[in-house]
């Protein structure tokens, strides 16, 4: 039986699918998902990468076509998009509040103008301000590794790009 | 040359600087000074290595001769590549490292906030995209060559050291041929050589702060846009095409 697509419903799957990095967070939440369309009667996932070399896209499709054929669905194109490219201000409200829960800390305001600049980064442990970075790369391409200095953990900071 | 011609050269210059500097950087991991720069030098490598992909791959694509990223990459020998000798020259120490980054992140900061304007859709994306990490990049090489400059006697010394072993690879980046010109005039790419006032400004400040004195221009070498290179790339070719060389089209 062939089903018939619906937007909402393949966004409810591909909710399902997480980050393979910070598997807290959804790749709908990480702002990658940039369009899903069903108006050709065959379906097209876009996808963005979040910088230019993350090793963690060719897994992302991956598990994108294994929970569409999961739920039944197994014609469909993934395609991957560079422009406009990928910045922190696409990960949703709920997505930042999951990062802290997960003790990263997220990106701290708009992408635009900031990433010149050094913003006051809040432990996501004790919320304390006062911290400071260890190193501007951590251990993925996305996250700085930073130290509160009240509470005395060291925590990722989500880059602000 | 056609201009479908100028613009894969063109690109296959800028996708073999992004990939042999990113291919030097891995070298780094297992033997950074800190775990913090071991992380940093990988994740630095593993931006170039994902921009040289996008401007391979395009290369190819433009070409038309059937060549993906991994063809362009593992089936070329050292006559065939197009990256600037400065960033095929050898690691040797951390301060020669953070000097060879900082000269040519400066450079590339500047040219990708050109090609970020190019007509050419496919491009400008890229470079975009890519530089906002080499934003990142810049402030981190900047950040050790003050560190290390504006240290002790010795850190000092290395510093200073690397920046005067490089700096006579430094004006072949600003070099314009006639790829370049067709590129630029197009709309395409970028006038390297109008980037030099601005570039200089921004390394006299960093070696300034630094408190290292600019070399003298003296002598300096160029080549790489016609293939010749220095003995170093064989040597890098050798190990990062390894597996294609001994396991011809190999696949996983």
């Amino acid at each position: 039986m062939v089903k018939t697509l619906d937007r909402d419903e393949v966004t409810t799957i591909l909710a399902l699918v997480k980050d393979p990095e910070i598997p807290v967070l959804s790749i709908e939440e990480m702002g990658i998902i940039r369009r899903i369309d069903v108006s050709h009667g065959r379906l097209q996932v876009v996808i963005t990468p979040t910088y230019s070399g993350c090793p963690a896209m060719a897994v992302i499709e991956e598990d994108i076509a294994t929970m569409l054929k999961l739920h039944g669905i197994s014609d469909f194109d993934i395609l991957t998009e560079i422009s406009p490219a990928w910045t922190t201000d696409w990960i949703s409200p709920e997505g930042r509040k999951k990062l802290e829960e997960f003790g990263i800390a997220p990106p701290a305001g708009k992408a635009r103008g900031t990433l010149l600049g050094h913003q006051t980064v809040a432990c996501p442990q004790c919320k304390s301000t006062n911290t400071c970075v260890v190193s501007e790369f951590g251990s993925t391409a996305c996250k700085a590794q930073y130290k509160c200095k009240d509470c005395l953990e060291p925590f990722d900071y989500f880059k602000c790009v | 040359m056609t201009d479908q011609q100028a613009l894969f050269d063109y690109l296959l210059r800028l996708g073999d600087n992004s990939l042999i500097l990113g291919q030097r950087l891995a070298e780094w991991s297992g033997h950074a000074p800190i775990l913090e720069e071991e992380l940093a030098l990988a994740n630095i490598g593993l931006d170039l290595v994902g921009q040289a992909r996008m401007l391979l791959t395009y290369a190819g694509e433009v070409e038309g001769k059937g060549r993906d990223e991994d063809r362009l990459a593992f089936h070329r020998d050292t006559k065939a590549w197009r990256n600037l000798l400065l960033l095929e020259q050898p690691n040797e120490n951390f301060a020669k490292t953070m000097a060879r980054q900082l000269l040519f992140d400066a450079f590339q900061y500047l040219q990708y906030e050109g090609l970020s304007l190019s007509t050419d859709d496919r491009l400008s994306g890229i470079a975009v995209k890519s530089l906002k990490e080499i934003t990142y990049h810049r402030r981190h090489s900047s950040n050790w060559v003050i560190r290390l400059g504006d240290g002790t006697e010795e850190s000092h010394g290395k510093m200073q050291a690397a920046i005067d072993e490089l700096w006579g690879f430094v004006p072949e980046m600003f070099d314009m041929d006639a790829v370049d010109e067709a590129m630029t005039e197009a709309g395409i790419g970028v006038d390297a050589a109008a980037l030099k006032p601005a570039w200089d400004d921004y390394i006299n400040g960093m070696l300034a702060n630094a408190t290292l004195t600019r070399p003298e221009d003296s002598w300096c070498v160029r080549g790489s846009r016609e293939g010749k290179h220095s003995e170093h790339l064989g040597y890098l070719l050798a190990e990062m095409q390894f597996l294609q060389r001994a396991y011809p089209d190999a696949t996983w």
